[in-house]
This record gives structure tokens, sequence and C-alpha cells, in this order.
């Protein structure tokens, strides 16, 4: 069965079932490897994308259902205004250790500074808590986020 | 992507017995100079891991432009050896950080020692190696410039990648006197010049591993992202129970499946678990399970097959193994005499006896899983008695001899790249992906992608054991700790245990106490083991500075105080007679002491009678991987036994330099909440043979929410710098277990705590 898929703001034929979860669509089929496999139940994560701006697990999404969302990958992340802020201040502030599940981790950031400008602790916690990180690396991850927030202010 | 510059593999191999070090140096291809140092490692001759005992050795080029390209030689598993190792070496080399581009070396086969990360090793292991071996190399281009000008040596310095004569205002840099430098005689290592240490313009700075750029843009390649031309795809699908074997499996409908192009059985060697006392290498068998192996064109097609795959198993006789049999089997050795004895100093049954005060208590932690975030993966390519292996290891020293044993091939015929990895904690120091992706690569004659699902992972991994402490310790009518005794209960193979499951027979309070017995008793059992961050202290800290705190309580003492008169105590016994009998070899009283006087400083620990109702601090520290560790943890606990960490305090004293740093904070912090997610949450459990856990849902590591504020403070020491992957893990536990226990009045004493046992 091909589907169309829009991933990044480019349409791609993709050749696959309709029921392949896209995260294997975009590592296996469209060569995008930046959204990692960590459990495939929709419990850590790693796999997290945008769908229509708002942060969805890719291992729970399936193909067919992806047809008609605007996709949004950690590859694509930077071309938005808050994605590149996020990205920029996870450098500065060194947050990743062996940087795995820090794409994921990215995108449920953006997804909740876009739609939370100025997140306070209670913000972050339900913001952040479908994201494990393995490395323990919370603490920078929650100062990264309070930073662009308070950024927001000036 | 990892690089094999053909430079590196045409360096003559050293033999590992050499006690000799030395800094060779020559032409480099297209241009410049390429140093290689050798140096023979204590830790490989001593652990020989298996196999490449050998030479640590470093390669580094100056390309004519000035490019300082230093090759890794450890795996980075996001523990920061990739940036710290180029770091000391480029410090002593005295170039600018911004001219060095730092490669991940492949496996050299020995050449480059083990190149294994563990042990918190890579840190003190190559601190010197490198520091002299980067000071050679300087030595060299000083010698090819005062050549070139005619001038002394002496009257010339560097900086930054440039040789200068002040005198005559010439200067050179590194890049341009390369090709000289490399015809010149090779200095003595043992004699070359070090920097004063006041002078570092790189150690000490923070420094951002350059893969970090790649990461936040998902643009650096993990082993799981490795993708080769004409590569398929496979799952493994192993036994219920470990080592069960296949008698049938339904492959002719699994190979019908869409995507499908191979499906077949592989037979399992017999697994090696008998581990005798001095035996090299980690206890990690590194052989093929039994399986059946889908290969198809898209990983996913391959583990959508799987579902269908029905297989009948040879459980072996370890179907019976359960949590439920082992707690009780722990229950009936310990109603009955130890069976064996690791150290018993004074007279520990007497003292017992005449004690005024006895406490007691049995503590008990359950076997945890690794569960890094990037499932086990490898790429194998086989073609003709060859193979090419891309593999996220820690260890790629075993993986290599394991392939070539079960392939029947030359290892020199193998050559494995090290791809970053997704986190390790020890996992990675096994290599069964790597055998089962040469060994599938082997049967299809093509390359292939192993990948395992979350299930296989959690299922099937090298556990860190269990185990089982009955402690009973004897109070004097003034209060003194006169007896400390420990019945352990632990996992064995026949008549040897599990690796690092029973405790050190120095660990602390061992020593510090006149009478003192660790006896054993062992619980048969077919659980694949391994070592787990920290191994041993991650769970034996736990129950000692519980215990001692439970102790101190009972005398109605500080806890603090308690430990630090156990520390001071000038003459707390004969000791059993063998050395060196407190904590281990290298361990000094006073660099512990000043670690906790820090904590408690900085804790404010002495005002915590103010802190608010149901909310308590905890203290407790350890010495693990040479590191020194203290660590006061505070927290609340609400009516329903909610635990809320609200802030941790941590001393550490790991030598004179903290080489990198931001990384040296985020292994602590790493390593605290690694210990703190296991005392909440992990624990792996059997029936009938069966991992009753299978993901995330049902092992838990700790989320965001739990993680408080740390406050960190490096106690800087005159000693060389040591490691810091581990030494802050095993404090973590017993310091939040013994806050909760200010806090509630609950005594946690079986890990994983739970609300229930907390409620009030």
């Amino acid at each position: 069965m091909s589907y169309t898929i829009e991933v990044n703001g480019v349409k791609n034929d993709v050749d696959a079932e309709g029921d392949t979860p896209l995260l294997w669509v975009l590592r296996d089929i469209l060569n995008m490897t930046g959204t990692k496999f960590g459990c495939g139940i929709g419990q850590c994560g790693a796999c997290t994308v945008h769908a229509n701006g708002s942060a969805v697990r890719s291992c729970q999404l399936p193909l067919e259902a992806a047809v008609n969302m605007r996709i949004t990958t950690i590859e694509g992340i930077g071309e938005t205004a808050i994605g590149k802020k996020v990205q920029e201040r996870w450098l500065t502030l060194d947050v990743p250790q062996c940087g795995y599940c820090q794409g994921g981790q990215i995108m449920s950031a953006t997804a909740l500074l876009t739609r939370t400008p100025r997140p306070k602790d209670e913000d972050i916690d339900a913001g952040m808590a479908g994201n494990i990180c393995r490395c323990g690396c919370y603490s920078r991850i929650r100062a990264a986020i309070k930073q662009l927030g308070e950024a927001q202010n000036t | 992507m990892a690089t094999s510059p053909s430079d590196l593999n045409t360096w003559p191999s050293q033999s590992p017995l050499s006690r000799r070090s030395f800094l060779t140096a020559s032409l480099a291809a297209g241009g410049g100079i390429l140093f290689a140092a050798t140096f023979p490692s204590l830790r490989d001759l001593a652990m020989a891991a298996g196999s490449d005992a050998g030479m640590v050795t470093l390669f580094a080029r100056i390309s004519p432009s000035g490019v300082v390209t230093i090759f890794a030689p450890n795996p980075e598993v996001g523990q920061g050896t990739k940036t710290a190792l180029p770091m000391i070496f480029a410090e002593e080399l005295d170039v600018a950080w911004k001219d060095v581009v730092i490669e991940m070396a492949d496996y050299q086969g020995g050449k480059m020692g083990g190149q294994s990360s563990g042990g918190s090793y890579s840190t003190p292991s190559n601190w010197m190696p490198l520091r002299k071996a980067g000071a050679a190399g300087r030595q060299m281009l000083i010698s090819a410039a005062a050549a070139k000008w005619g001038v002394p040596a002496s009257e010339c310095s560097t900086s930054d990648g440039v040789v200068s004569h002040v005198a005559s205002r010439r200067s050179l840099t590194y890049g341009l006197l390369a090709e000289d430098a490399s015809r010149l005689p090779q200095p003595d290592l043992e004699k070359v010049k070090l920097k004063d240490e006041s002078t570092f313009k790189i150690i000490g700075k923070s420094v951002i591993d350059p893969d970090k750029a790649r990461i936040v843009k998902g643009e650096q390649q993990f082993g799981i992202d490795v993708k080769v031309p004409g590569m398929k795809y496979a799952v493994y699908q192993k036994g219920p129970v470990f080592d069960a074997a296949v008698k049938s499996a339904n492959l002719d409908e699994i190979k019908a499946m869409p995507g499908v192009s191979h499906v077949f059985v592989l037979k399992g060697s017999p697994r090696v678990m008998e581990v005798p006392p001095g035996t090299p290498g980690l206890g990690i068998d590194d052989g093929l399970r039994g399986g059946v192996a889908i290969v198809a064109d898209t990983w996913w097609h391959a583990q959508k097959a799987r579902r269908k795959l029905q297989v009948d198993w040879d459980e072996g006789p370890h179907a019976d193994d359960s949590t439920a049999g082992f707690d009780a089997k722990a229950k009936e050795l310990f109603s009955q005499p130890p069976q064996g004895q690791v150290r018993v100093d004074g007279d520990p049954d007497g003292a017992l006896k005449e004690a005024a005060k006895l406490v007691h208590a049995t503590y008990s932690y359950p076997f945890i899983s690794h569960a890094p975030m990037e499932p086990q993966n490898c790429v194998a390519s086989y073609q003709d008695g060859k193979v090419e292996i891309w593999a996220p290891t820690q260890n790629p020293g075993p993986g290599r001899a394991g392939v070539a044993k079960l392939l029947d091939i030359d290892p020199n015929n193998i050559t494995i790249h090290m791809i970053r990895c997704g986190g390790g904690f020890g996992r990675r120091l096994a290599n069964d992906y790597m055998i089962e992706a040469a060994a599938i690569s082997k049967e299809i004659n093509g390359p292939i992608k192993v990948l395992w699902a979350r299930e296989d992972e959690m299922q099937h991994d090298f556990y860190r054991p269990g185990g089982y402490h009955n402690l009973t310790a004897g109070l004097s009518k003034e209060g003194r700790l006169e007896v400390w005794d420990n019945h352990f209960v632990g996992f064995a193979r026949n008549e040897y245990f599990a690796g690092l499951a029973v405790p050190n027979r120095d660990s602390f309070p061992a020593g510090f106490i006149k009478n003192y017995a660790l006896r054993t008793s062992r619980i048969p059992f077919n659980i694949p083991v391994g070592p787990l961050r920290a191994p041993g202290d991650n769970a034996h800290a736990w129950v000692f500075q519980s215990f001692l705190d439970e102790v101190a309580h009972a005398t109605g003492r500080d806890p603090i105080d308690f430990q630090l008169g156990l520390l001071r105590d000038p003459n707390p016994g004969e000791g059993d007679g063998k050395p060196p009998g407190r904590f281990g070899p290298g361990f000094m009283t006073a660099r512990m002491i000043a670690v906790i006087e820090r904590v408690r400083e900085n804790s404010n620990w002495t005002s915590r009678r103010n802190l608010p109702a149901h909310t308590g601090m905890g203290f407790a520290c350890y010495w693990s991987h040479v590191g020194y560790v203290a660590q006061i943890h505070q927290v609340a606990v609400t009516a329903d036994g909610t635990v809320t960490p609200q802030t941790i305090w941590v001393a550490v004293d790991v030598g004179k330099h903290i080489v990198n740093p931001t990384n040296a904070e985020h292994q602590i912090i790493g390593s605290i909440v690694d210990g703190m997610s296991a005392a909440f949450g992990q624990k792996i459990t059997f029936e009938n043979g069966r991992v009753q856990q299978s993901n995330y849902d049902n092992y838990n590591l700790l989320r965001n929410r739990k993680i408080p504020p740390m406050h960190i403070d490096f106690i800087k020491t005159d000693f060389p710098p040591t490691g810091l992957g581990e030494p802050a893990y095993p404090s973590a536990l017993p310091a939040l277990c013994n806050a909760i226990f200010a806090a509630s009045g609950r005594r946690v004493r079986k890990l994983p705590l739970s609300t229930s046992m907390l409620k009030i």
C-alpha cells in the first residue's frame, strides 16, 4: 500500500502496510533516525514527534493515521522558533549524557513551551512525565525549560 | 561514524607483558605527525578482561594545518570518556582545544589495550599515561623547532599549538613542525617534563562533547542507527526460561509472512555460570543462546511476524525458579548455621552474648535490570570468513573473542566499529547481541541488523543479583558498637557465588569494629547476572549504611557522629590478620571524614530538628571505585506513604582535578538519580523461571518529577584524579531511606520501597 505523509514540510510517498508505526516508517524507510525506539508501548517518550503541533509517541501512531497530519521530527524542529531555542539551550546547558532520549525530550519540551510559554514546576512535571531519561539528566532538562520560560518575560 | 584510518591498522602489536612505556612518532598519511603512545595498563594486566590483556595506547595526529585529531580509545556510553581522555592528552601537548577533533577509534584488537569502559577506570588508568604522552609530543615539537632555529630547546616555549623562541621573536605552528618532529628520536616517557598543574588550560574547564551538537538535532549516530548496503533486519526470539532450547516451531508459517526472507533455529551453547574466585573476566558468558531468528526487509516486518511465532521449548531444569521460592529458601537458610565465612574478627559470638543491647534486622534487595534506553542491537556483515561489526558495546574485546569462537574464524578477520551507546550501566560489558548478529549474518551470508524489542531487553539481561542480610549488632552499656554479625544469603551456582554478590571482606564497617563476622549461605539459581553500575556496592552500601543508621538511633547518637566515631576510633580491634582490612586497598580514613564533615556543614544537618513535621534528613557515605562520597537527602513523607525528595547535598573527593566539570556533575547527579530509581521502583522477579517484568510500564524508572535540587561540592585533595561513573550511586539509596526513616519513623528494609509500607 502506498501512503503520502508530510514530514518536516516535505511530502513523502511511502510503500508500507497501513498499520506500520510511524516510528519505523521514519527510521527504516525514510532514513530519519533521530526519532528513537525505546519501548514500543508509548511509555518512554524516546520516539516523540509532533503531529499537528502536539507531542505524540510515534511508536503508537500507525502510518495510515498519520496521512493527514503535519508531522515534525527532531530533524525538523529547529525550523520552528521555539524548537530552535530549545535545541540551543539544551546545548548551552550541556543537558544530554548518553543523548539517546534527548530528541524525544526536546520534542516534548518544545510542545510544552509552545502551549505554556512560562511553565511552572507543575507544568514541567506534567509535560515531561512521558519522557524517561535513564542517565538522569532531569535537573538540567528542568533548568533549560525554566530558563526558556523566564526568557519569555523579557 | 567510527573511523579506521589505515595508520592505526598498521601499528605493530605490543607484548602484553612488556613493562616499557614509549611514544613513537611517524609521518602521518597525508603529511603531519602521527603519535602512538604505549603503556602497560595495570588494569588490563590485573583484570585480563577475558581476552586482550595489553597496553593502553593512544593515537593522535597533527595535520600540517594544525588540526589535532585524537582517537578516543574507550567507548562512549554517556559517561564522557570520549571527551575526558583527549582533554588530558591535549593539555600536555599544549594545543588549543578548538583545534582538537576527537574521533572514536575502532577496536584495535588489543593494540589499544582492552578499550573497555567500566569500573570508573578510564580516568585513573589513563591520567598519567596520557599526560606523559602529550608532554613527550610537545617535547618533540620543541626539539624540531630548536633544531630548525639552531637554538637550545630550553629557550623555547609553547602555547596553543605554537612553539616560540622569544629572544629571536620566532614562532612556528605544530602543524608546520610536525613533519620534522616525526623524524626525531623518541623521548623517554619516564623522564618527560610534565606541566605545572596550576597552569592547566583545558583540564578543569567544562568541555561539551562535540557529539552533543548533533544529539540535539537528532543527527548523532547510535548503534541502532547504523545502516549498511543490502542490510536486512532481524528479531531473535529466545526462550521464556533462561537457556531454553527450541524443540520445534512453526517456521514455514512465519516464512510466508509479508517481508520475511529467512526463519531459522539457532542452537545455543551451554552457558558457563560457575565463576570460581580469581577467574579472569566479569563472569559474563558471551555465548549464543538458543532461539528462532526471523529475518525481514524491515524490522517492523520481523517484529510483526514474531507475534505469530509458536515455539515448543525445552525449558530445561530451571523452570521452577521463582522469587517466592528464593525468599523461602533465604528464610530457611537464616534458620540454619551459615555454610561459609568470609571474615571473622575477634569473637563475635561471645560478644553477642555479652552485649548490653542487641539490634537485629533483616534486609533484602531484588534482582534489577540495566534497562538502558537504547535496546541491544548490532549490525554484522559476514562474508567469506570475515566479519565487520558495528556495535554499541562497552567492552569489545570479549565480543570479538566470542564471535571468533562461535564462527570458528581468526579474530584478525573481525573488525569492530564502536558506535556511541544509548546508555550502558554495565549492560554493554556483555556482547550477547554481537554474537547473535554475527551468527545470523553468517547463516544468511549477508549484512544484518539485530534489534531487541524492549521485552527482549528486560527478560534477557545479565541482572544485578538480589541478596539477603541477617544482621545483629551488639552494643555495650555505654552504647559502643562492640560486635557486628552478618549472615549473608546470596545466589550461587554450585559452590560459587554470583560475581560481586558477596560483600567484599573489607567493606565498611569491617575493620572498624572489634568483633565482626560476615558469614554466608547459598541459594542455587540459574539466572544470568553481571555488573551493574557500582557492582556489589550498589546493594551492600544500602544494607550497611541503613543498618548503621539503625544502630546509631539505638544508641541515641547523631548518625553522623556515630559513623565519625567509628572512623576515628584509633583502636578498633585486631582485624583478622589479613591486609588491608579496612574498606579496601588505598582507602584513607581522613578523606572520608572530610567529605562527611563537608556535607554535614553544607546541609545544615545540625539544625534538622527545625524541619517541618514528616520531613527528615538522612545521611550515608561510601567509598566506591576509589571515590569518597557522603550525601544527605531531605524528604517529606505524607500519611499515604508518598515520598517526596526535597533537596540533596553531596560532597565528593576524587582527587586533585575534576577533568571536565560539566560532565563530572552529570555523573554525580546521574548516579544519584540511578540509585534513587533503584530504591523507588526497580525490581525483577521470577515465576516458573520467567521474568515477570517486560517493559517500562512494569519496571519503573524514576521520572522528572521526583528529582530534587542537588548541591554538589567537590573537595580537591592532593591525589591523582579518579573516575566518577559510579562512586555516588551506592550512598544514594541509604541516604534516601535514612531520610524516610527520619521523616516517617518507618525503616525501609526491603527494596524497592512501597507506598503501602510507609503509610502512617
